[in-house]
């Protein structure tokens, strides 16, 4: 077993990476697969809150890199998903407590055993940044359909290029797609047209992700979840899986279908 | 006497720069520098032709005379000369040559010989799409075969050529040539600017996507269809 390191990231803050990385790593679980997330936001985790393992933190990654723990010591077992593990940023140091090097140490330690490592990065493009992407064999860019995160998103791109990481591929969280037929809202064109990446998954904006984060039950546990089904494709789509992009239209009727199907716009 | 070791004159395109013959090159050169270095602003950009008559002028000296010429903004287009070793200069440095048996009130006669070769100008060629955060400065011309995305940034002392989407910022003419353009396949940059001239796109999200030139017209930009 050779694990595939994925790392999330977004350049932009709040766009939704711990979010995504924690309900891909719970998604991939489902699959029978053998999954680490790794917290690569020191001084700021919150990867622990949305896994729901915050209270069973004992080491976290800088114990590990200044060898006070073990690799070991500082993964925490998921309650549900035996095979799902977590290795939790420092909340008291920085981002300089880890270097690059570091990362890729960890990640080379952690890829003979799992399928899957996946590094949450945090926002910004300095050495936080750095450390997440250094061990990355894919990149993954979070970004929501507002100017300002894919601008972010841009500028990750170009810098994933020049260290030949790029140019990674796109998820696309909390579309709003009434807003993006008024006008409102950037389309999944709009934002491939500037971005030129592929897609890998779009997430409808979803009321349900909020109070799962809170509670530590990753959205994608809940069936009736629009987002959770959004993330479980994407998780699908990881594992080499062909899943067509979800259809957004919600509650059109047969009458306007069959209009579509004749080139009418409703 | 200045005037005895060399003159600086304006014609048709630019710049007749005379050196004397007989007098030491080191002194030419220093009292060139000194003569250029006192109305900067005022030549620069300029296309010079350097007329040095019998002097045979080897090529490294030639090639620090272009060198001093280039860092004060002046390009050197033309050699005059009679010896065939400037001559021979010139052309292992890529500069025209006529020789002075044509007299300088005579550069743009007719009847002189029309030589095929194209001199043209330098630049630089961006083979990719620049992303956000990007930027890219040249002393001559910017060509981009890809898109020019917002946040990137062109700045050129020569014109912009983007094929691709431009929507990043653009300087054109960045040291002061108001004849510099800017042209892209879909024109709707952040901002646009051409010497001292500064502008926005419009913010008319229906506009057609078509080929655009944007040049500077009686001191303001305008952008027009190309072709």
């Amino acid at each position: 077993m050779v694990a595939r390191v994925i790392t999330i990231t977004s350049g932009k803050g709040g766009v939704g990476k711990s979010t995504t990385t924690a309900n891909l790593g719970v998604a991939l679980a489902r699959l029978d697969k053998k999954v680490v997330l790794i917290d690569a936001d020191i001084g700021l985790r919150n990867l622990d809150v949305i896994m729901g393992l915050e209270n069973r933190i004992v080491y976290d990654i800088v114990d590990i890199v200044e060898g006070r723990s073990k690799l070991r010591q500082a993964m925490i077992k998921h309650k549900q998903f035996p095979d799902l593990y977590l290795i939790p940023a420092a909340q008291t140091k920085d981002k300089t407590a880890v270097s690059p090097e570091d990362m890729i140490q960890i990640c080379n330690k952690l890829r003979e055993e799992f399928d899957y490592i996946l590094v949450d990065s945090p926002a910004g493009i300095e050495r936080g940044f750095r450390n997440a992407v250094a061990p990355a064999d894919d990149v993954l860019i979070v970004t929501n359909p507002e100017v300002s995160a894919v601008r972010d998103a841009d500028r990750i791109i170009g810098l994933l290029e020049a260290v030949n990481k790029g140019p990674g591929r796109l998820i696309l969280n909390r579309l709003k797609i009434e807003m993006v037929k008024r006008g409102e809202m950037l389309s999944a064109d709009d934002v491939t047209d500037i971005l030129a990446i592929p897609i890998l998954g779009i997430v409808p904006e979803d009321e349900l992700v909020v109070p799962a984060s809170n509670n530590g039950i990753p959205v994608t546990l809940n069936e009736n979840s629009k987002a959770g089904v959004a993330f479980t494709n994407i998780a699908r789509r990881i594992t080499g899986e062909k899943v067509p992009l979800m259809n957004l239209e919600e509650n059109k009727s047969f009458f306007q279908r069959i209009a579509r199907l004749f080139g009418q716009r409703n | 006497m200045p005037d005895d070791i060399l003159s600086i004159k304006g014609i048709n395109d630019g710049l007749l720069i005379s050196l004397s013959a007989t007098e030491k090159w080191e002194l030419i050169t220093k009292e060139l520098a000194a003569r250029l270095d006192e109305k900067a602003a005022f030549f620069a950009g300029a296309k010079v032709t350097v007329n040095v008559g019998e002097r045979p002028v080897p090529k490294y000296e030639l090639s620090s005379l272009k060198a001093l010429l280039e860092r004060r903004s002046l390009s050197l287009a033309v050699v005059m000369s009679d010896s065939t070793t400037t001559l021979a200069s010139a052309t292992a440095l890529d500069v025209r040559t006529r020789t002075t048996s044509k007299a300088a009130a005579d550069i743009d006669d007719d009847t002189m010989a029309i030589d095929p070769e194209e001199a043209g100008t330098s630049g630089v060629m961006i083979r990719r799409t620049l992303r956000s955060g990007r930027i890219v400065h040249s002393r001559g011309h910017v060509v981009v075969y890809g898109d020019v995305n917002p946040g990137a940034q062109i700045i050129a002392a020569g014109d912009i050529i983007v094929w691709g989407k431009l929507r990043g910022t653009v300087h054109a003419g960045a040291e002061g040539d108001t004849s510099a353009v800017v042209c892209a396949l879909d024109m709707s940059p952040n901002q646009l600017r051409i010497a001292g001239h500064i502008t926005t796109s419009p913010s008319d999200k229906r506009r057609a996507v078509k080929p655009e030139v944007a040049c500077v017209r009686d001191n303001q930009i305008v952008v027009e269809a190309w072709g």
